[in-house]
């Protein structure tokens, strides 16, 4: 098991160099915010990751939940962590100052959680819901509910969840049944049974705020008669503690293939006291805010499982003896050479460093779009921000969630038979990485909306703003001999994004099964040209650097040497996705139901 | 105003493997993770401590150096201390030079307690707090692993070679910390924020007239040789003989 290190050199080259988020910063009126704020933050965040969470994260797996009787126990060591977070204040790092936070900017929050869900994913879960539900609080609950409920939620002493799947329907909510009925003073009692609710019960906290989505009486059918209610678990008395317990209960936790010490609950509430938050059914709306910003969240799981593989991986690779170099003993004195002497190996660690090291810068960009969108004086710039994460925001999701199942499943390639071992901890992140592609909606979910939504939705408005982006980065560094094994291909590479696009917007109108059986082909193709867009943008960044000075120089000429590698080795995939999304619907859709078995 | 003033020195972070220049000049910095000397967190860590438990009313952390020892300053900062002090200058600093440094600033700032690290991690020279202490002419415990502040005088436990020594001082006296005295606690996301509020000042060091005259000259760095390879011997009598030969056993 090797001991996760906060990445600080590659977030500090990705914030400070490519990003240059001080001038960002400065732009919104962060003035505050300067670049060695961040890296103290950073640092001592990465100490929290490090020294106290890293340790709990195999034996949390191996442990598990507990659940005995509607109450669940975390595995040990899970609290502890859980208190130092929260005593320490890294609960309320973007809370707002009103509610008792710091009111970091999320692009300055995002490298911190990518080292919490490379320390503990499944510890990870139970604080990041409550993000994700003061920004929905935040943005459409009252003024009383505020400041009732956001103090608790952003100094980490109750929890948040989101309520939304139901047994028979999880994708589909315009399906679901649970009931909200007016209590006549302003209240509402909620009944109804909510399944796979991370964090639905634990220890952590003395409170769990829920976040309910539920059917008013005189609610219309579908998707369009959904309220969002906000259920606690304990009634807070007037002075704002737990008071009296609500009518809801844990009914049971999943077993599970990962994330092993989350505890995923079956909810059953039963005329629980509720609130409505936001007006009548305009709950899914109200939901979004909290889903769009988890969806980004997902996405840095992915990433974060990412970079602690690639870290096992590469220690492994430098220290296992195995073999010989092709071209000659490299450690003569020793019986063998190490790994990572081998051109497969190196295959597998590059893939992995280039989709870790591609991810984060992509994830980062990400986050400063989410500054702007919030904060930004700005009303176009505001809103050419929103654009860009409509459209990024699937991306990030999916793409670097599946980077996250390649990337973990390498790492248990590159150990050989020892990758299968428990003990080893290379499986667990393989584990762990598998629900990542599958929750906040399913990757081929945010393919669909990617194509419909974002790309049908917008008449491709929201694709050529990012394509502009792209251009205009590939115009500025066209003169640059240098930069030109990663401008040529990328302008050319973007001129085809575009007409793919036509294609499918063309093809969708040909016939209804078209835009979803090109869905995960265009996806792919997407996110495998921000991941080029990425890579070039750190390799001009590398290159200015280099022809200034040579300090740190292995540092920079090792960005080079992995874009190079992404765009000749990874990129490649690219064409296949291309192919394979033009051959277009009939290839799926010919073939009956009833012969798939045949 | 009861103070404790603390020497926090910007040194290579103790997880970073050391490598030394091909030419011979001194350690590769380039780009290398910095920290606050480990046994100067611990003399920072008891200095709050001593402030908390309501022996002092003010801690007060030095750093000499470049602009860039503000960093660890901040950081200090961030773990409690009330202000920071900056001597700037970008010479290398020797031991009796940092002594003489930290006696102005004592003339200045009357601390009750002095605590410095028993040693640095880079240079390991050990001798700063025993030069300050002869300088200031007050009294000393050095390698301390236990501090009790009663009134006007402490009750030291040291860390000596044959094992604990627990020695009275009369205040103001100088402390250097050994590793056992405490654990540094963690820094709090708010005080890092408010850190950045606590006053640092900026001394030049030429304003405090010390002679910064090279009187240790380098001569060289180089890396501890590699181990070399080892060789079995067959018998007891052969390692016997092969101790004899190489002079280690008569």
């Amino acid at each position: 098991m090797h001991a996760y290190k906060a990445p600080l050199r590659d977030i500090r080259f990705v914030v400070h160099e490519v990003l240059e988020l001080g001038a960002h910063y400065r732009a919104l009126g962060r003035d505050d915010v300067t670049p060695d704020l961040v890296d103290s933050v950073l640092e001592e965040g990465a100490r929290f990751a490090e020294e106290v969470l890293a340790p709990t994260n195999l034996p949390g797996d191996t442990e598990g939940v507990h659940y005995e009787n509607g109450v669940v126990r975390t595995p040990a060591g899970f609290k502890d962590a859980y208190d130092k977070f929260c005593s320490d204040g890294w609960a309320s790092m973007t809370a707002p100052a009103a509610y008792g936070g710091q009111e970091l900017p999320a692009s300055a929050q995002l490298p911190f959680a990518e080292m919490l869900c490379s320390a503990n994913l499944a510890w990870r879960l139970y604080s990041g819901l409550a993000e994700s539900a003061i920004l929905a609080i935040d943005a459409h609950a009252s003024d009383e509910l505020k400041s009732l409920f956001l103090p608790h939620l952003a100094s980490g002493n109750w929890a948040g969840t989101m309520c939304l799947t139901e047994p028979h329907c999880g994708t589909d909510l315009g399906l679901l049944r649970t009931r909200a009925e007016p209590n006549g003073d302003g209240s509402y009692r909620i009944s109804g049974t909510k399944i796979f609710i991370t964090g639905g019960e634990s220890d952590l906290t003395e409170n769990i705020v829920h976040l309910v989505l539920a059917r008013l009486p005189d609610a219309p059918a579908g998707s369009k008669g959904i309220s969002l209610f906000l259920v606690p678990k304990f009634l807070p008395t007037t002075e704002g503690r737990p008071g009296m317990r609500n009518g809801l209960r844990c009914g049971s936790v999943e077993h599970k293939m990962g994330i092993k010490g989350s505890a995923t609950c079956v909810m059953n509430f039963s005329d629980a006291t509720g609130w409505i938050v936001g007006p009548p059914h305009t709950g899914l709306a109200s939901m979004f805010t909290m889903m769009n910003h988890a969806r980004l969240g997902v996405g840095v799981q992915g990433l974060g499982l990412s970079e602690t593989s690639f870290q096992g991986a590469l220690a492994y690779a430098r220290d296992r003896l195995q073999g010989r170099a092709a071209t000659g003993a490299k450690q003569p004195d020793k019986a063998a050479d190490p790994l990572i002497v081998h051109a497969d190996m190196r295959r597998m660690l590059l893939t992995q460093k280039a989709l870790t090291e591609g991810g984060r810068m992509l994830a980062y960009f990400a986050g400063q779009q989410l500054d702007i969108a919030h904060a930004h004086p700005d009303a176009e710039a505001r809103r050419d921000a929103n654009d860009l994460l409509a459209l990024l925001t699937p991306i990030v999701k999916a793409f670097l969630t599946d980077a996250g199942m390649e990337v973990t499943n390498l790492g248990v390639q590159v150990f050989g038979g020892h990758g299968y071992i428990h003990e080893t901890g290379m499986e667990q992140f393989v584990r762990d990485a598998r629900i990542t592609p599958l929750y906040e909606g399913t990757n081929g979910i945010q393919a669909l909306d990617l194509i419909g939504r974002k790309v049908l939705g917008s008449r491709g408005e929201l694709v050529r703003k990012m394509a502009g982006l792209i251009v205009d980065f590939c115009g500025t560094h066209s003169e640059n001999p240098e930069l030109k094994p990663y401008i040529a291909p990328l302008a050319a590479m973007v001129r085809e994004w575009g007409d793919l696009t036509q294609f499918v917007v063309a093809k969708a109108s040909a016939g209804p099964d078209e835009a979803g059986a090109a869905a995960v082909d265009y996806l792919q193709f997407s996110g495998y040209l921000c991941f080029a867009w990425c890579w070039a943008r750190m390799a001009a960044a590398a290159q200015t650097h280099l022809a200034a000075s040579d300090s740190e120089g292995d540092f920079y000429r090792a960005k080079l040497a992995t874009a190079t590698f992404y765009f000749e080795r990874l990129l490649p995939r690219a064409r296949a996705h291309a192919e394979a999304m033009k051959s277009g619907a009939d290839n799926l859709m010919r073939l009956d139901a009833a012969h798939f078995a045949f | 105003m009861r103070r404790v003033l603390v020497g926090v020195k910007r040194v290579v972070d103790y997880n970073v493997r050391i490598r030394v220049k091909p030419d011979g000049t001194g350690v590769a910095l380039d780009g290398v993770k910095m920290s606050i000397n480990p046994f100067d967190e611990i003399g920072l860590e008891e200095a709050l401590r001593i402030k908390e438990r309501g022996h002092a009313d003010e801690v007060v952390a030095v750093s000499i150096g470049p602009d860039d020892v503000q960093q660890q300053l901040r950081t200090a900062l961030a773990m409690g201390a009330d202000r920071a002090i900056q001597v700037r200058t970008t010479s290398a600093i020797e031991p009796l030079q940092a002594a003489r440094i930290f006696l102005q600033l004592v003339e200045k700032e009357q601390p009750s307690v002095v605590i410095l690290g028993k040693q640095a991690i880079d240079d390991d020279n050990s001798q700063t707090g025993q030069m300050l202490a002869a300088l200031w002419d007050r009294p000393q415990a050095t390698f301390a692993s236990k501090i009790e502040i009663n009134g006007a005088v402490a009750v030291v436990t040291r860390e000596v070679d044959a094992g604990l020594e627990k020695i009275e001082v009369d205040l103001p006296a100088v402390f250097t910390t050994d590793l056992r005295l405490n654990e540094p606690r963690y820094v709090k996301l708010p005080e890092i924020m408010k850190a950045k509020k606590k006053p640092l000042d900026v001394l030049d060091v030429a304003a405090l007239g010390i002679d910064l005259t090279e009187t240790l000259k380098v001569v060289k760095y180089e890396p501890p040789s590699q181990r070399t390879r080892g060789v079995m011997v067959k018998s007891a009598a052969e390692l016997v003989a092969q101790l004899r030969a190489k002079g280690i056993l008569q």
